[in-house]
């Protein structure tokens, strides 16, 4: 076994998820044959070789110049929070973060 | 008005018939330069065609009549105006929920987005509409473009036009279906791990993803950053290559996006193919596919052969690991781009009694299994203590696998593979097993992690019945001479295999 039931729960934690018992248990069950699976790529000796971090590092006509530092009008926030789900223009409000 | 009236894309208004003759964009512009049909007129047959066959197919989720109106407005203005008319002046096309379009509902298919209307049009769309194309609505999807069927999404599975009862394929089996049944001329779907080259398979149409940064992701709802791309489906090789060269270009809003300039592709495309040096992977021909798949497959390859090309084997030794590297790389980068669904600035938030517990709550009842399951797997790969033996692998098994194909390119113009190891499969059929879905990606995830132009074009049906795709691998920004020799392909009569 590869993954337990309190590495799923530890890692629900780093992600915000909340999940019930039985999606607990389904989801150890199906990442542990998946992780079982991926551990074929030990097989393979990568000592030597870089990691591809970037798709087009090789490639001569990514470009990755920095624009010029201009400000340029972004007047998005009236339709953005129009949408929100709890908007409080200009903010969107949320629960307390900071207990006392 | 007469019901069952003639119009140049056959007849209209009388659900359950014929809806009308396949349409290319062709049709559409030489009927509006022609003032035989308006764009308006265009668009209500659309229209029409959509409202008889929708419930049925499921394929549209949102539909924007009011833009594509006064869209089409536009366009019959500019005839009436005598001005010329840019190059998809009128034509309906379908874009796959994951694509954002201002002031039009977004939502990946997924609950966790039921609500949100971007304020902004990703970059590709404003191309096709600065073209004159017209927006009908937006395709069903798997989750987050998260699957390999469209059963993964939360506002239900797509009927697949081409084969009754059968999936469309996924992620973008909307954008395929809905181009299958001609309620779209084209349509743009998304690709991360083959959800273009596969739904197309599925449905029998040609469609293309170009190399990674060959067309923006601005817009773009991320599932992979490091794998995502935009493409186009369409009924014929011609009108990929338009709608490609349409929104293919270097985008200031995406750094990703190339500075290598758009050939036109339809200005090459009927340039010979005889003597181009085609490789075969023997790796992609082994146990696991379909006898039916196979002999289609090598029917297509022996057409290949017909039409002059130098066809040869080839090897691309890390084939193998192709699936495990994907499914580390694309749910840990899931994990990242998914990690701003929280319920604060977009979307339904289920509340909790803190920060918190409102991001927990909201995120668990927001998403589907499937978007769970990788979030959960692609975290656990990069956090403390596993990131080396998972995530960092995996980005060095990529660069052997990228490396294999270079090596190829070095001997052949194109590589040629099937699309997928199994033909259309019924709903409900492959649900319950997550790994057996991902494993019948291992044609396509592997030209997605080298960053590599894929289409795939009909090649046959098996048992004459389930639509066959034959895959057309490129080198880097090798569009050109993909387009090339799947128009051959195509015009050599591929799809009657």
């Amino acid at each position: 076994m590869k993954i337990s039931r309190e590495d799923v729960l530890r890692v629900a934690d780093l992600a915000y998820l909340d999940l019930s018992e039985a999606e607990l248990e389904t989801y150890r069950a199906q990442i542990d044959e998946i992780l079982e699976y991926i551990g074929k790529l030990n097989e393979l000796d990568t000592t030597k070789v870089e990691p591809m971090a970037q798709v087009l590092a090789d490639d001569q006509s990514a470009d990755a110049t920095l624009r010029e530092d201009l400000i340029v009008p972004c007047a998005v926030a009236d339709e953005v929070l129009h949408h929100a789900p709890d908007p409080e223009p200009p903010y969107f409000r949320v629960p307390k973060v900071i207990e006392r | 008005m007469a019901e069952g009236f003639l119009t140049p894309f056959g007849i209209t208004g009388l659900a359950g018939m014929n809806m009308g003759m396949t349409t290319t964009i062709r049709a559409v512009a030489e009927a509006i330069a022609g003032k035989k049909a308006s764009a308006r007129e265009v668009a209500a047959d659309f229209y029409k065609r959509i409202a008889a066959r929708n419930s049925e197919l499921n394929a549209f989720l949102t539909l924007c009549e009011e833009r594509a109106y006064r869209q089409a407005d536009r366009v019959d203005a500019m005839v009436a105006a005598g001005k010329p008319l840019p190059p998809l002046a009128g034509v309906p096309i379908a874009v796959k929920d994951v694509i954002s379009t201002r002031g039009v509902r977004t939502t990946c298919s997924s609950k966790i987005l039921s609500n949100y209307i971007p304020p902004y049009d990703a970059t590709a769309v404003s191309r096709l509409e600065a073209a004159g194309a017209v927006v009908l609505g937006k395709t069903n999807c798997d989750e987050f473009a998260m699957g390999s069927s469209n059963e993964n999404s939360a506002y239900g599975t797509v009927q697949n036009p081409a084969a009754p009862g059968c999936v469309p394929g996924g992620s973008s089996g909307g954008s395929a279906a809905v181009v299958a049944a001609n309620l779209a001329v084209a349509s743009l779907g998304t690709d991360t791990g083959g959800s273009i080259r596969q739904p197309a398979s599925f449905c029998g149409i040609p469609a293309m993803m170009g190399s990674y940064g060959r067309v923006s992701r601005y817009g773009l709802i991320a599932f992979a950053s490091s794998l995502d791309r935009i493409g186009p489906f369409a009924r014929t090789v011609a009108d990929v290559a338009m709608v490609l060269k349409t929104i293919a270009g270097r985008d200031p809003n995406d750094s990703t996006s190339t500075t290598a300039p758009v050939e036109d592709y339809n200005a090459t495309l009927d340039k010979p193919v005889k003597g181009m040096r085609i490789g075969i992977p023997k790796e992609y021909f082994g146990a696991g596919m379909d006898a039916g798949v196979r002999e289609k497959v090598t029917a297509g390859i022996d057409l290949l052969r017909k039409l002059g090309c130098d066809v040869r084997d080839i090897q691309l030794p890390h084939t193998d690991y192709a699936i495990a590297t994907y499914y580390i790389i694309a749910t840990a980068e899931a994990s990242s781009n998914l990690a701003r669904y929280d319920g604060v600035r977009f979307g339904p938030r289920v509340e909790g009694d803190s920060l918190i517990s409102t991001y927990r709550k909201t995120r668990g009842a927001g998403f589907g299994a499937e978007v769970k399951r990788r979030i959960v797997l692609g975290t656990y790969v990069l956090s403390a203590g596993y990131y080396d033996a998972y995530y960092l692998k995996g980005q060095k098994v990529r660069a052997l696998i990228a490396r294999d194909f270079r090596n190829a390119f070095g001997q052949v113009d194109a590589v040629v593979a099937p699309v997928s190891p199994v033909p259309p499969f019924k709903l409900g059929e492959r649900v319950n097993d997550p790994l057996q879905m991902y494993l019948a990606d291992i044609y396509t995830v592997t030209a997605s992690l080298a960053g590599l132009p894929g289409i795939s074009v009909p090649c046959g049906r098996v048992g004459g019945k389930l639509p066959v795709g034959l895959q057309i691998i490129g080198p880097a920004f090798g569009e050109a001479k993909v387009l090339c020799l799947a128009h051959a392909f195509e015009q050599a009569g591929g799809a009657s295999l």
